[in-house]
């Protein structure tokens, strides 16, 4: 960061309210598809449109969704919350107001831990995450001085998960972020794809003199859509925030738009010009119960989440904190260790540098996903079963495992197409050996006569005799007792 | 054919008497005869109707039968119809046509097999005591021209009163079926929130609305009740409960069963006149056995200003949809978005409705919701325990249904609060949720007397049963306005 601010006295109190799609089939009311990115106003049926007389009928699985995350983030999930009608008039909100929750939302008190950078840990409070309807698609642009409306998103069931304004921080934000984003991914609620919207970021930013108990006034940044963009957003505002105040000026309840394109925040609208939103409980929805035997049901069906995965691979695979942390980064990459290291009985530490540093190293050349690797994870497995069982060397393995990435084939495949299979047979190795020896007198007796270095020059001969396929510790047994004479 | 009733109707059809053809034929040329005096259809849908008479002789034919097969029936306006015009009587829905059937529309033609006349006349949007909110104008009382039908399903009562239906679907917010029935001599009946779909009925109050039927007797309105209640999984506050048998339960004798009056319901304000016609009732319930008592609903003098709290919020709310954008009426010409809502709203709704979105918005609005929502609430709550503790003494409260007989056009559209006082009888059911109707007891000066039974929640058989053993030992229910030969 250029400019630290707390240096100079003064303290960022920051809050973030994110909107997270859920991954349903279908939308929260109505049974129309949520498929992202169809022609516009095909995934729109009446209840979509808000055509008169239609009704809202909850989905089921949104709120199973929402439950999931509370008890994911430790939060209290209510046994009764209430669906309430949020007013105001937008093109692209067909009934006048966006079904939302608002008295009783459905979690409540939740937390979630974030790392910082001096590698302590934070735990950042959720105050609440709330069931609603996301709204429809204004489009300005080609249509020439009309808007365009495409209702295909309205309807998309989100959450919105709303901090305590704990975070202090661009950098803290960020890693809540990217730990709110690996939970809600994680737990298979969300795609958390920020380029198409599933996962929203609005950031609540104000400035106190350091010591200070009263919060400064805020404003509200919406729609950041990047990590990068997040942390742009809240620096800028941090940074104008104190440049007002110090130049004497006061800070006006707004919301602002961030600009990526020159990385500030403008004022969109005042506190003035905000709407009324009129709340109120919606009568066309009972108020939604959740049993004790529900939650339950739903608590066992969590997945493993990150940090106890992370602590697991530490304790019982014996991983560095670093590559633990690396494999956990998402659930498939942890699945995907984990099935190698099942299927090939390598080592776990082994495998997981073999996945966290070659597979993930290859894959990012290529600009894949875990998920899009060319190679398996049983295709992975085989090629360090191969290792483990002696058939190739660690060095040959890695040769395989590069024609593995292009598409050669299996481990097996490589392996007998090229000839690659360790030699292991000593005979054969012992006749290399005295190839080399009657082939290089000089070096021979130099090394009789106390030059031990030139130990390596023979193990390279070898290997090169044999095209590296020597079985190394054979070699180096077997070497050491020629030579000796 | 016009004065049989829905048993005789069934029983003729089934008889090959008549055809379905004929009977529909018979009606479509009664309303065109007759209803040019009225006004209490918006749209006739004569060809649609032939064709699914039609479609009814053909199951006759196959030996299908059912209480409905091949029975006209009318449809309120507020309740969609595909390919059909759905105008909820405003000028903003006047071009509307539903993609979709409302639940109770395919129950009781593509299900139940009953042929629809056409869509009935109504006040805008269900709100109005007179049907004198209508963007297509008036409906007058077949009983005396000059007088209100009562609403807000005036049309339905108008068409079914003058003999161009042998029963008609209406919707009750807060009286609408109930307080148009008593001022035309019909049976009409509002049952128990969640027993009839809301499902694709064009919302005012979504807490209160609930759809029934209007016919000439309890008889009839069994019939077309049990073909349009049970639980719908399109509408999340429909009820999961099997529908009892209504026409079963006609017959029981009413020996033994408790009525309560509530001195609230016969104090001042009740018409003298009126009161001597529901005393005579109240007789002629004992001598058929029953035993009364009079009980108190301390809280039901609360039910005008907390209802006047509830739906004018809940319409603003639901009325918001109508934003000029997707559907309904867009104003002309207009240069920014601000006029886009401001004008097509301006246009499109009525004085009424625009009152009580005003109210509605007023009463939700920041500061002022505690002050008036949420009491009136609170005051509900109180109005639904006065019934619960009702309900542990008697089996059904009997009360007037209206102040008075009808008043003359235009008597009340200058004075909006006399007009909701009106409904002072009627709307404490919705607010409870509890069941009630209204069934014939009298005429004075030609116009008719209705008075009002409530019911425990679900309770609609025995409601009926006490309603149609009335109507065996009297003919109130079978006297016919003049003029409709």
């Amino acid at each position: 960061m250029a400019y630290d601010f707390v240096e100079r006295g003064w303290e960022a109190v920051i809050g973030l309210e994110v909107h997270c799609q859920l991954l349903t089939k279908t939308k929260i009311f109505s049974g129309a598809p949520t498929t992202y990115g169809a022609a516009p106003n095909t995934q729109a049926d009446g209840v979509t449109l808000g055509l008169p007389g239609v009704l809202p009928v909850l989905n089921q699985d949104a709120l199973r969704m929402a439950v999931t995350f509370g008890l994911a983030s430790e939060a209290q999930i209510a046994p009764r919350c209430v669906f309430a009608r949020k007013h105001y008039f937008y093109p692209d909100l067909p009934k006048g107001y966006q079904i939302s929750q608002y008295e009783l939302p459905i979690v409540a008190k939740g937390r979630l831990a974030i790392e910082l950078d001096d590698g302590s840990t934070k735990t950042i409070g959720i105050t609440r995450a709330h069931m609603e309807e996301d709204a429809g698609k204004s489009l300005h642009e080609n249509f020439s001085g009309q808007t365009g409306i495409d209702l295909n998103r309205a309807g998309t069931p989100l959450i919105e998960i709303v901090s305590e304004p704990e975070i202090r921080s661009a950098s803290e934000a960020v890693a809540y972020l990217k730990k709110l984003h690996q939970l809600v991914v994680y737990l298979g609620i969300c795609d958390g794809n920020m380029q198409e919207g599933s996962f929203r970021c609005d950031a609540n930013v104000s400035v106190r003199r350091k010591g200070a108990e009263k919060f400064g006034t805020r404003t509200e940044t919406k729609n950041v859509n990047s990590f990068r963009y997040v942390e742009k957003a809240i620096e800028f505002e941090i940074e104008r925030q104190i440049e007002v105040l110090e130049a004497g000026g006061k800070i006006h309840q707004e919301t602002r738009l961030f600009n990526p394109d020159t990385g500030e925040t403008r004022a969109m609208r005042s506190k003035e010009d905000a709407n009324d939103y009129r709340y109120f409980p919606d009568p066309d929805l009972l108020p939604v119960v959740c049993t004790a035997e529900y939650i339950e049901a739903i608590r066992k069906s969590l997945p493993e989440l990150p940090d106890a995965k992370r602590a697991r691979f530490e304790r019982d695979h014996g991983l560095s904190a670093y590559d633990a942390k690396t494999l956990t980064s998402s659930r498939e990459l942890a699945a995907y260790y984990e099935s190698v290291v099942a299927a090939s009985g390598a080592e776990a530490k082994i495998c997981a540098n073999w996945v966290s540093t070659d597979l993930l190293g290859a894959l990012n050349k290529l600009g894949k996903d875990i998920s899009e690797s060319p190679i398996a994870a049983d295709a992975f497995a085989c090629l360090l079963k191969r290792i483990a069982d002696k058939t190739i060397s660690g060095k040959i393995a890695k040769e395989v495992f590069e024609a593995m990435i292009t598409g050669e084939g299996s481990a097996d495949d490589i392996i007998k197409a090229k000839g690659l299979v360790q030699i292991t047979d000593e005979s054969a190795i012992v006749k290399a050996i005295e190839e080399v020896m009657a082939k290089n007198p000089v070096q021979l007796a130099d090394y009789r006569s106390g030059k031990d270095k030139l130990f390596g020059f023979f193990v390279g001969q070898v290997m090169k005799a044999t095209q590296g396929k020597a079985n190394p510790d054979a070699l180096n047994r077997l070497l050491k007792a020629k030579l000796q004479g | 054919m016009d004065k049989f009733s829905i048993r005789q109707l069934a029983d003729g059809l089934r008889a090959k008497k008549f055809s379905s053809r004929e009977l529909t034929a018979h009606f479509l040329k009664r309303i065109k005869t007759h209803d040019g005096k009225l006004n209490s259809f918006i749209t006739v849908t004569g060809e649609q109707a032939l064709q699914q008479a039609d479609a009814a002789d053909a199951r006759i034919a196959r030996g299908e039968t059912g209480p409905l097969l091949g029975v006209p029936i009318a449809q309120k306006d507020i309740f969609c119809t595909t390919g059909v015009r759905t105008s909820c009587a405003s000028k903003m829905l006047d071009k509307f046509v539903a993609p979709y059937d409302a639940t109770i529309v395919k129950k009781l033609h593509a299900e139940a097999g009953g042929v629809m006349l056409g869509k009935c006349n109504m006040d805008e949007f269900a709100m109005g005591s007179s049907n004198e909110t209508s963007w297509y104008g008036p409906v007058k009382n077949p009983w005396n021209l000059d007088c209100v039908p009562g609403g807000s399903s005036g049309g339905s009562v108008a068409a079914v009163a003058a003999g161009l239906a042998p029963a008609a679907t209406a919707t009750d917010t807060g009286g609408s079926i109930r307080q148009p029935a008593a001022l035309t001599n019909l049976t009409g009946i509002k049952p128990t929130y969640g027993r009839v779909s809301r499902f694709g009925m064009i919302a005012f109050a979504s807490s209160l609305d609930q759809a029934g039927v209007v016919a000439r007797s309890a008889e009839d309105a069994a019939y077309v009740l049990q073909a349009m209640a049970g639980f719908d999984p399109l509408d999340s506050t429909s009820v999961e409960r099997p529908v009892d048998n209504y026409v079963a339960a006609l017959s029981t004798p009413i020996k033994g069963m408790k009525i309560g009056l509530p001195k609230e319901y016969f104090a001042e304000g009740l018409a003298p006149s009126s009161r001597a016609c529901i005393d005579l009732a109240i007789k002629k319930l004992q001598e058929l056995g029953a035993s009364v008592r009079e009980i108190s609903l301390p809280n039901a003098p609360l039910s005008v200003p907390t209802y006047y709290v509830v739906a004018p919020a809940e319409a603003s709310s639901n009325l918001s949809r109508y934003d000029g954008v997707r559907f309904g009426h867009r104003a002309e010409g207009v240069k920014s978005l601000e006029e886009l809502y401001k004008r097509s709203r301006g246009e499109g709704f009525g004085a009424e409705v625009q009152r009580r979105i005003m109210i509605g918005t007023y009463v939700l609005s920041h500061g002022y919701y505690d002050a008036y929502y949420l009491k009136a609430q609170k005051v509900r709550r109180l109005i639904y325990d006065d019934f619960r503790r009702a309900f542990g003494e008697v089996d059904l409260v009997l009360g007037p249904t209206a102040t008075d007989v009808a008043f003359k056009l235009g008597a009340k559209t200058d004075d909006p609060v006399a007009m909701y006082l009106n409904d002072i009888y009627t709307i404490a059911a919705n607010l409870a949720g509890i069941p009630a109707m209204s069934l014939p007891c009298g005429l004075v000066d030609g116009l008719p007397v209705g008075m009002q039974l409530m019911g425990n929640f679900f309770d609609e058989a025995r409601m009926l049963n006490v309603a149609h053993q009335f109507q065996l030992a009297t003919d109130w229910h079978t006297k016919r306005p003049g003029g409709f030969e």
